[in-house]
């Protein structure tokens, strides 16, 4: 059994304390320690990504317990793409919070970053449902930290907002969760896939309570509506650089939702028909257009593009709800492009906050350094709407290709299109205002405070843009990736054979312990 | 049994609920707090209701089960981290604008006292 799997919570997890206990008062040895951790990380994970993409599943058993009574930690191709991707995007959310000196301005965020770190890549890796809502709390906490970071009113109340909010989703996963194992006996998931698939036509009430209450506490994570009222305050007042970090929180939610309702729930199975399967499309259809109609409604930068991430997981959404395999697979290439570029978009907000003051889309004095930032919102925001040619255009025309044969083609054709040029239009009349009218006011230039952004602040934005235009331009190896791994979930027997069949500790007695255990 | 725990369960969600829907931040907190109490009786629950059985396999035909205990016990630590995070930074938020609705009116906090 390789210990790697187990690398990504364990170094942050060690790499934290380490921080605030040697190098509480020196910013320098911080910065040195998280990116050099977020350096492994993207090592690790990389290494992770190479050791799955042949198919296998990796299992690592906490304490050599076997599957049903231990925790597993499961790594396959998709919860290690999601590591990795989180890892790459950490990397410059960090680089960014290092230039812009976001990370000065409060105390503790290196170390909440890596805790924050911690609780995503256990989310992702874990073979446990109750496991996967102790990482949720993992990264809940740090969130809540790293979102009041460096203070101030405003934010303080939206982020009593988002910890309520939050507390509320995390009491209701505990009631899903009891219901499962009131149900089933199980909380691993693969022996939970197996157990669903036993019970009976006569006694769905329970199975069926406990699997919309768990759509519910994802649908909250991924902020899909009429759960998103979360989103659009604390992702604005949120720190820039915790924002873009925020933008993998809401994958987390998107995640959860494709791994339980493949793996436990499928669409074809008979005690769950008629709920996620025919409801869960026409809700990401009106987050998508929700999210696009706030895009043109905001009244400042901030609030837009946290409107355009509600959009971006709606269109995620459309792609999972249809459960086919070329749209899972449509739909996890999306989600690589939107965790880029609403990462970006919430950096570039930032540069904007610090180079002209405030974000209220009006009129103003130019900002700083306006060339390159101005530049900058036009290649995100080009990927975000879905213009051609950068990879939102390609991951549309993706997802319109899977729901081609879907019986309600029209409709997602029509709330895509429609919802996209909305938010086409919304974006154009932001970066307008912003950049081209900056001077129209004939107001004077003024010069103090207005400094334009550090080298490393525009280093951080120029990675994440070149992301996605690697993206785009690798778009069929990227495509062909998600498609295997989308292919990978919707064959299940690899999963389910390497969790439950591994032997652990004291494995001969498992047999006779199974018997008495329901 | 069942009818008390189960009845206590619902009373607590159902207070629980009406406190979180006020508009305030301490009444929401201590709803909160009550849904999270609701949730680890739940929790309980799920392991079927046994009384004066050990929690562990001997030889005895009747045994509770054991796991439940270990997920109450986990979620009660967890929920009581968290209300004291929300606390503090209720706690700041309040002390700070010197107003303590949940929701952001505009101009509230200026206006209104």
């Amino acid at each position: 059994m390789t210990h790697w799997l187990i690398m990504p919570i364990v170094l942050p997890a060690l790499l934290a304390p380490f921080i605030i206990l040697a190098a509480r008062y020196h910013m320098g040895i911080q910065r040195v320690f998280s990116v050099a951790g977020v350096l492994a990380l993207i090592a690790i994970a990389m290494g992770l990504a190479i050791e799955t993409s042949d198919g296998t599943v990796m299992l690592y058993q906490l304490s050599d317990w076997a599957a049903p009574f231990g925790i597993v930690l499961v790594g396959d191709r998709l919860s290690t793409m999601m590591v990795l991707l989180m890892a790459v995007l950490a990397l410059f959310v960090l680089l960014y919070a290092i230039g812009s000196k976001w990370d000065e301005r409060g105390r503790h965020f290196h170390v909440l970053f890596q805790f924050q770190l911690m609780g995503i890549a256990g989310a992702f890796l874990t073979g446990d449902l109750f496991n996967l809502f102790v990482f949720f709390e993992v990264l809940l906490i740090a969130s809540y930290g790293l979102m009041i970071h460096s203070g101030g009113n405003t934010r303080l109340r939206a982020g009593v907002q988002y910890v309520l909010f939050n507390l509320l989703g995390s009491t209701l996963f505990l009631f899903a969760l009891g219901a499962l194992y009131a149900e089933t006996g199980t909380l691993n998931m693969a022996d939970l896939a197996q157990r669903v698939q036993m019970i009976g036509p006569d006694g769905t009430v329970g199975i069926r309570v406990a699997a919309v209450l768990l759509i519910l506490v994802f649908a909250i994570k991924a902020a899909i509506v009429p759960l998103h009222f979360w989103l659009p305050s604390s992702y604005a007042e949120a720190p820039g650089p915790v924002a873009a970090l925020f933008a993998i929180m809401t994958k987390v939610g998107a995640y959860a939702i494709i791994r339980v309702y493949t793996l436990i729930f499928p669409v074809d199975l008979d005690v769950t028909a008629g709920l996620h399967g025919t409801w869960l499309l026409p809700i990401a259809l009106l987050s998508l257009a929700v999210g696009a109609i706030g895009v043109l409604a905001a009244k400042k930068l901030d609030r837009l593009v946290a409107f355009a991430v509600i959009s971006s997981m709606g269109m995620v959404m459309v792609a999972v709800a249809l459960f086919t395999q070329e749209s899972i697979a449509s739909a996890l290439y999306y989600m690589v492009h939107s965790t880029l570029a609403s990462a970006a978009l919430f950096l570039i907000v930032d540069l904007v906050r610090q180079s002209r003051g405030h974000l209220e889309l009006i009129t103003d004095a130019p900002v700083a350094g306006a060339a390159l930032v101005s530049g900058m919102f036009m290649v995100a925001a080009i990927a975000m709407t879905g213009l051609p040619p950068l990879s939102g255009f390609v991951g549309k025309l993706m997802v319109l290709n899977a729901s081609f044969d879907a019986d309600a083609a029209v409709w997602i054709w029509a709330v895509v299109l429609v919802s996209s040029l909305i938010s086409i239009v919304g974006f154009a009349r932001a970066g307008s205002v912003l950049f081209w009218k900056a001077l129209s006011d004939g107001a004077p230039v003024p010069e103090l405070g207005r400094t334009p952004p550090t080298g490393l602040s525009f280093v951080a934005v120029g990675g994440l843009l070149a992301l996605l235009l690697a993206h785009t331009v690798f778009a069929g190896r990227m495509y062909e990736y998600t498609t295997v791994t989308s292919a990978q979930l919707f064959n299940q027997d690899t999963y389910m054979r390497t969790v439950l069949d591994t032997p652990g500790k004291l494995s001969d007695a498992k047999s006779d312990a199974k018997e008495g255990d329901h | 049994m069942e009818i008390l725990v189960a009845s206590a369960i619902g009373i607590l969600t159902a207070g629980g609920l009406y406190l979180v829907m006020r508009q305030r931040t301490f009444p929401v907190i201590l709803g909160v707090s009550l849904l999270t109490y609701a949730v680890n009786v739940f929790l309980f629950a799920s392991g079927r209701l046994t009384i004066g059985a050990p929690p562990v396999l001997t030889d005895a035909t009747t045994y509770t089960d054991p796991l439940p205990q270990a997920l109450v016990l986990t979620a009660i630590v967890i929920s009581f981290g968290m209300t004291a995070v929300v606390v503090m930074i209720a706690l700041g938020a309040y002390l700070g604008t010197d107003d303590d609705h949940v929701d952001d009116a505009p101009g509230r906090g200026e206006d209104e006292v």
